[in-house]
């Protein structure tokens, strides 16, 4: 075991961190449209974002190092800010078009894509379709050069601030369920496409957006199929697989966060550190926590390694969601009463941020393949063990 | 960047696995166990440790100046993983690793000679930690003159030893005979029949060596001891889910493997979700013991307590797999689920761990 990472890496961390500090710009979530870009621009230009995507699709085309993501990473965490932007289509499509796209699809919306300038959204779930995606009844019909696409998808997050959606639909009506699907690039502007918004749960306690999206006869070229027709199950579970990756959370942020908090809040004139009982709590929490973060870097080993990680590669983002939900109820817990203030209620703590992190922990838990789902793949998948039998045709 | 295993690691791993595969199957822990129970007085199993000892186990933290293998913490967290995994019945805890990591650092000509006599495996000491982290039934020793007095409780690994290592109070560490007088030692039979622990009694017993200002020896054998009983209940958390998983591939109810029951699957996900994490923790708590010893303690606080709770849960679910075999004496997962049952309470019980990782960042009272 050697944990070092070496004189480059230290030098290379420098460099990150010399950047940050010149340039890393206030508050993101107040930014207009066009800092947001001009902030991922910079980014691309020095290699800290879409660092190993080829410069002709507007990258900063460097050699995938492992290495260097997990240092850009730790220096943008320290540093409290984002690398580059969370949404799906950089952590998506990008790496599905890199892997499927053709060479005009690639060069047309991989660079817009990374600097912000096209929002996408992901259009899978319908309403009968969720933990078992490939029985979607979402059509898209061949007319001349193009698909008309009929049906409905939901739970689709971002749609109403996405200028295009990548979706999957069905085209081939007669082949087998996994079989007759394929995956599309839609205009979210598109006549015909209507999206709806949905309230969530969380309210206005976050930045949250949660829509209905219907498909009336909306025209796409064919020209927008990535990969080939029929083969979109096929290429969607590499996107799948680019988003569990993306899911890994910053628990050892708000771990710390917890801790401080429970040094704030005092209860009968003690702060809550003071109270074995939830103190207790919070060392069970540091303690998955610091295992998922030993956790994370054993994978990367493997990673750098291409060793197969074999079962342990399928089990952090059941753990991860579940650890970042009970760090929350800690919270919450903490403040008692006070916690369950909101809309800036006198004595509200910190906007309901802790509520927030809850509730968005929880649609975590549920959102890209259900805590349920990711227990029967890591028995199957990882533990090999017997698959359901398909229930006798009546 | 490497959290991971050397090749050598690998192999040590490999070798040890088969050796207990091969060499102590369960059927002979079931052996040892009615052993015990027709002659609680004989402790240890002598012959498999001399087995032990030709593969090196004995001697892995002994330094080579002391013709030990002078390997990590974490190659012996790999032998500890191995021995919890097999149930094996051995005094490793207390002569493979809580014994040397004291006499080591300690590092005096008596100790060098002590460390020499332990990598062979011809000599075994056991050791006396507990009241360093709990005092019960007015446990704890003392020294009048140059003889020990007092009682300490839960010894490790000293019935059947060749002598005993004493902490007396927290600085000051002795060595005396399995054998001297005014020395009573009672094994304390536990839950687990796999290894001894047992009641000092010491009214004026002569020392054989007293170390004096031994505070960061004696702190250094309780973090190692703590790692290594992690990786102990680690190895039989994962013993327990392979057996589930075989079992449930097995057993057919309602004309298919239990297996195949999302129930059942479920507990086997749940186990291992919890479980590979536990790990990493191990691992990391292991590699900081040798190379970020500032932040061993804590580490070790955490593997140990954290394990011990994953491992109740997966001693519960794993036997609930089995259903009513499970429950039988026949089935043998009871070994494992005894083995961590005791484990979750040597050498600091959960609770106590976590408010002493709580005090070690200065939380709280
Ligand atoms: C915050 C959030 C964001 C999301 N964003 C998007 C998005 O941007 N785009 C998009 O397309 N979708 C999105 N989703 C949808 C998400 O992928 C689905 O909600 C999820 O896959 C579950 O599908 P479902 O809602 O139809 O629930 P169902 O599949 O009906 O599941 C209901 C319950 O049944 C259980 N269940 C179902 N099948 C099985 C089975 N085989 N074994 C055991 N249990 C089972 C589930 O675990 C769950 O507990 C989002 C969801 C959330 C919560």
């Amino acid at each position: 075991m050697d944990l070092e990472y070496g004189a480059e890496y230290d030098a290379f961390r420098e460099e990150v961190r010399a950047f940050l500090e010149a340039h890393k710009p206030g508050n993101l979530a107040e930014a207009s449209a066009e800092d947001r870009s001009a902030w991922l621009t910079k980014q691309i230009e020095h290699g800290y974002w879409a660092r190993t995507i080829p410069t002709e699709y507007g990258g900063y085309g460097a050699e995938p190092n492992l290495l260097h993501t997990i240092i850009m990473d730790e220096e943008f965490n320290r540093a409290g800010t984002l690398r580059g932007t969370p949404s799906q289509g950089p952590s998506m499509l990008v790496p599905t078009l890199l892997e499927h796209g053709t060479e005009e699809q690639k060069r047309r919306w991989i660079g817009p894509t990374m600097r912000g300038e096209v929002i996408w959204c992901q259009g899978y779930s319908e309403p009968g379709a969720g933990s078992d995606l490939a029985s979607l009844q979402t059509r898209a019909v061949a007319d001349g050069d193009d698909f008309l696409i009929s049906g409905q998808k939901i739970w689709t997050s971002t749609a109403d601030k996405s200028q295009m959606m990548f979706a999957l639909v069905r085209t081939e009506a007669d082949a087998p369920k996994h079989a007759g699907i394929s995956y599309l690039l839609v205009p979210v502007d598109s006549p015909g496409l209507e999206v709806r918004p949905l309230r969530t749960m969380a309210g206005d306690l976050g930045p949250s957006s949660f829509n209905q999206v219907f498909f009336d006869e909306v025209r796409v070229p064919r020209s927008n199929v990535v990969g080939r027709r029929g083969e979109g199950w096929k290429i969607a579970n590499t996107t799948l697989k680019h988003e569990r990756n993306s899911l890994s959370s910053n628990a050892e942020g708000t771990w710390m966060r917890l801790a401080k908090l429970m040094r704030d809040e005092t209860m009968n004139g003690v702060p809550a550190i003071a109270s074995p009982v939830y103190r207790d709590r919070l060392m069970q929490l540091q303690a998955r926590m610091l295992s998922m973060k030993y956790h994370a870097l054993r994978m990367l080993t493997c990673a750098l390694k291409e060793e197969p990680p074999g079962v342990a590669g399928l089990v952090a983002k059941l753990e991860n969601c579940q650890l970042s939900f009970d760090m929350a109820a800690l919270a919450l817990d903490v403040m008692g009463e006070l916690g369950a203030l909101y809309d800036h209620a006198k004595y509200e703590r910190a906007r309901g941020h802790w509520q927030a992190h809850s509730m968005f922990a929880l649609g975590l838990i549920i959102g890209g393949g259900t805590a349920q789902i990711q227990k029967n793949i890591i028995a199957e998948r990882g533990l090999g063990m017997p698959r359901e039998p398909k229930p006798a045709k009546a | 960047m490497d959290f991971g295993l050397s090749e050598d690691q690998r192999l040590l791993d490999e070798t040890l696995r088969a050796f207990l595969a091969d060499r102590v199957p369960i059927d002979v822990v079931r052996a040892e166990r009615d052993r015990l129970l027709e002659a609680p007085e004989t402790g240890i199993d002598r012959a498999l440790w001399a087995r032990l000892a030709e593969l090196g186990m004995t001697g892995v933290l002994v330094p080579e100046e002391q013709d030990g293998s002078g390997l990590s913490l974490l190659d012996a967290a790999l032998v500890a993983q191995a021995l919890g995994h097999a149930v094996a019945p051995t005094p490793f805890l207390a002569s493979g690793v809580m014994a040397p990591v004291a006499l080591r650092t300690l590092a005096t000509p008596e100790a060098e000679g002590e460390l020499r006599a332990l990598a062979t495996g011809e000599r075994i000491v056991g050791v006396a930690a507990t009241e360093l982290f709990a005092v019960r039934e007015d446990a704890g020793l003392r020294l009048e003159g140059d003889r020990v007095h007092g009682k300490a409780m839960m010894a490790l690994g000293g019935v059947g030893a060749d002598a005993l290592l004493l902490p007396i109070g927290r600085d000051r560490l002795a060595l005396v005979a399995a054998e001297a007088p005014g020395l009573t030692q009672t094994r304390l039979a536990t839950v687990d029949a796999t290894r001894c622990t047992s009641e000092l009694l010491c009214e004026g017993v002569p020392v054989l060596w007293l170390a004096r200002e031994a505070g960061s020896s004696i702190e250094r054998m309780l973090l190692a001891g703590r790692i290594a009983l992690a990786a102990d209940t680690f190895g039989a958390c994962e013993a327990m889910i392979a057996r589930s998983v075989a079992y449930a591939a097995d057993r057919t109810q309602f004309g298919r493997p239990i297996g195949s029951f999302q129930a059942v699957k479920h507990m086997c996900a749940e186990m291992i979700a919890d479980l590979e994490p536990v790990r990493s923790l191990v691992w990391y708590a292991a590699h900081c013991f040798d190379a970020l010893p500032d932040e061993a303690p804590l580490m070790a606080h955490h593997a140990l307590a954290h394990g011990a709770e994953v491992a109740r849960e997966i001693a519960s679910t794993a036997t609930q797999v089995h259903g009513g075999v499970g429950w039988t004496d026949e089935q043998n997962l009871h070994f494992w689920f005894k083995r961590v049952a005791t484990n979750r309470h040597l050498l600091g019980s959960p609770t106590s761990l976590r408010e002493g990782a709580a005090a070690l960042q200065d939380f709280g009272a």
